[in-house]
């Protein structure tokens, strides 16, 4: 019996180890004040004072975060709109099930074949108007295209776990469709809301294939940024802007996981007090 | 009188605007002249209108194929309370939510007062439920679950506030008004849900099984105030439930439900006294039935001859006698007497169910006398508390 817990210690810890051992040379590396290779010649901050004075990253940084915080927005609008209109809607049994097919595909389709689609669709419309040259704004939209599945589905799954008895009630009270919509379903789904763009936030703030695709020469982000920089060989500078893009990345997904979990075991609570009586 | 206070203030309404002479109450226009006495005409005419209290006529719905309830003709009357009670599955969740609004029939008609509101949604009807599940708002507190019908109908804050006070006082639930729903118990969830129905003031209140939740004792004590609730109030209660005893509690008036139909309605006392079916005889009261064949003045049955009180109407048929009816007798009585076998003692307390062989009757009696397995005892079917099933 002894033995298998320490198997199974072990199993957990190199498996842990497997997937955080690279983020931590990462983490680690950045502090280095070697400047090439990996032996360890005392602790600087210097890589990520340099961050700050080199304008290229400035410029970067700042193009990743318009880009995350805007495709964000409007994705969380659109993809929330979508899950209620599919939940609400009185489809058909079959429509339903092609629109929720739908639904899943953009999630499972690799960035890269979505990227290259996208680039058509921008060569065509380019021919229209001079808006859709590389740049921010095709980035933006490319972006949104992939984020609205995922925020949908995740609107959606919250919207599967509300009681259909308590949009019933408000009717009965009086309530109008739209009050209802107002008071009852977006309050209860804001856990839900909220969870869905933390996750088309982080997506949007570590994606390169579909950005590298929409670029323009002024637009480049952190990570094409980081991915031109890897090729003239990695530098502790580049340890120091994956650590901190790590660092928000954690505290997003963390705040996401909150706000779900927080909901659920107040949920659960509920059912506890149900049994009890 | 039964909505006088609303009658009267509708008419001060009528004096106060008294140089129009026509008014509109509930989609009908009334003409009265206030020279010439014609106010307390109008109001005995809206008054007998509320009196009608609600009825549905003729309703039917299907879900697909399956018919979930066939043509429904039943009245429910002002002021009193009215309960469906059936097995589950037998449409009578469903025939509730017809009357809210949250479902249409496909036939038929449901009117309140004399107004057809077959087609009207269910946030315009001055109907309100309370859920199985009570179905309180999980985000709101308990003061703003009650006040939000009238919040939604744009209520000043100051009556809101006077109203919602006043429900939280007669349903005793003071001091919650911060709490969340998930912060209270079963039976004060339950209490916010009535209080959250009965703040608007509905003509009919409905209730989906509200006590299914809660455990056997709070069960009886909620049953109780709630028939209180009702008498005090003065309002048309219907609920649906499938348990008997809360039937006979509550209601004035009590209509069986069995796969979609109306078995029997009546005054609950009527439709346990007098069952026309099995069902209703078995499912209201467990009753024993005895199957025979009419001849001279009763019955032949397998286990003798039993006197009537009247002849039924056909040859081979059934009569209902339930075990509570069902009299012990030291000697062989001379009517309708039988001799029988206690094969089995279920003790409860305060009384003993007792099933005898060889008739197999279920006999209920008081725990005044021991009685043991094997004991030969007489028993009495009195003439008068045997009930003539109509089929």
């Amino acid at each position: 019996m002894r033995k298998i817990r320490s198997i199974i210690t072990f199993i957990s810890i190199s498996t842990i180890g497997f997937l955080y051992l690279p983020l931590a040379a990462m983490a680690f590396f950045s502090f280095n004040r070697s400047k090439y290779g990996f032996t360890w010649e005392g602790f600087t901050l210097n890589w990520y004072i340099k961050l700050f004075e080199n304008q290229a990253i400035i410029e970067a940084a700042l193009n990743t975060i318009v880009l995350a915080v805007v495709s964000t927005i409007i994705s969380t609008i659109i993809g929330s709109a979508l899950a209620i209109g599919m939940q609400k809607f009185p489809w058909s049994f079959k429509t339903e099930k092609s629109l929720n097919m739908m639904l899943y595909l953009p999630v499972a389709i690799p960035d890269i074949i979505l990227a290259a689609a996208i680039v058509i669709i921008f060569g065509i419309l380019r021919g229209v108007s001079s808006i859709f040259d590389p740049g921010l704004l095709n980035m933006i939209i490319g972006h949104i295209t992939f984020q609205i599945a995922f925020v949908a589905l995740v609107v959606k799954s919250r919207l599967a776990s509300l009681n259909s008895e308590i949009e019933e009630a408000a009717r009965d009270l009086f309530a109008s469709r739209f009050y209802i919509l107002r008071r009852i379903t977006l309050p209860l789904l804001t856990p839900g809301i909220a969870a869905g763009a933390m996750l088309a936030f982080t997506l949007s703030l570590d994606d390169f294939v579909i950005s590298f695709f929409m670029a323009g020469p002024k637009s480049t982000t952190l990570p094409i940024y980081i991915f031109g920089a890897a090729r003239r060989g990695i530098t502790p500078q580049i340890h120091a802007i994956s650590t901190i893009i790590l660092l928000i990345t954690v505290v997003s997904v963390i705040a996401a996981g909150r706000l779900t979990v927080k909901k659920n075991r107040k949920r659960w609570r509920i059912t506890k007090n149900f049994v009890h009586l | 009188m039964l909505y006088n206070k609303e009658i009267y203030s509708f008419a001060r309404q009528c004096e106060n605007f008294n140089r129009r002479n026509t008014v509109v109450f509930r989609g009908l226009k009334f003409s009265y002249n206030a020279a010439n006495g014609q106010i307390k005409k109008l109001y005995n005419k809206i008054g007998n209108i509320l009196k009608n209290g609600l009825t549905l006529e003729g309703i039917n719905k299907k879900f697909g194929e399956t018919e979930t309830l066939k043509h429904i003709w039943l009245k429910a009357k002002a002021g009193k309370f009215l309960t469906l009670l059936g097995p589950s599955g037998c449409g009578k969740t469903t025939l509730l939510r017809i009357i809210a609004g949250l479902e249409i029939p496909d036939i038929g008609k449901v009117i309140l007062g004399n107004q057809d509101i077959t087609m009207m949604p269910a946030e315009k009807r001055e109907i309100n439920i309370v859920f199985q599940n009570y179905a309180l708002f999980p985000h709101l507190n308990i003061f703003e679950n009650i006040a939000f019908g009238l919040k939604a109908r744009k209520f000043p804050k100051a009556i809101i506030k006077k109203r919602v006070e006043k429900k939280l006082e007669v349903l005793a639930l003071q001091g919650f008004e911060n709490r969340r729903p998930h912060q209270l118990s079963g039976g004060q969830k339950q209490r916010v849900a009535l209080a959250r129905a009965l703040v608007n003031e509905p003509e009919v209140l409905l209730l989906d099984e509200p006590m299914s939740a809660l455990d056997a004792r709070l069960r009886a004590k909620v049953q109780v105030e709630l028939r209180r609730l009702q008498q005090k109030l003065q309002k048309t209660f219907i609920l649906v439930t499938h348990d008997q005893d809360e039937a006979l509690v509550v209601s004035d008036h009590i209509a069986v439900m069995k796969e979609g139909r109306i078995i029997q309605t009546g005054a609950a006392s009527e439709v346990y006294d007098n069952p026309k079916t099995e069902f209703v005889a078995e499912f209201l009261g467990a009753a024993n039935l005895i199957k025979g064949e009419a001849s001279g003045e009763g019955i032949k049955t397998e286990i003798g001859f039993l006197k009537l009180k009247k002849m039924p109407a056909w040859i081979n048929g059934t009569v209902a006698i339930r075990p509570e009816w069902i009299k012990i007798r030291e000697t062989m009585p001379s009517i309708n007497g039988i001799k029988g076998k206690v094969a089995e003692i279920i003790y409860r307390g305060s009384e003993f169910d007792i099933r005898l062989q060889p008739c197999n009757l279920r006999v209920k009696t008081s725990a005044y006398r021991n009685f043991k397995q094997g004991d030969e005892i007489f028993i009495e079917l009195a003439p008068e508390e045997l009930a003539i099933l109509d089929e």
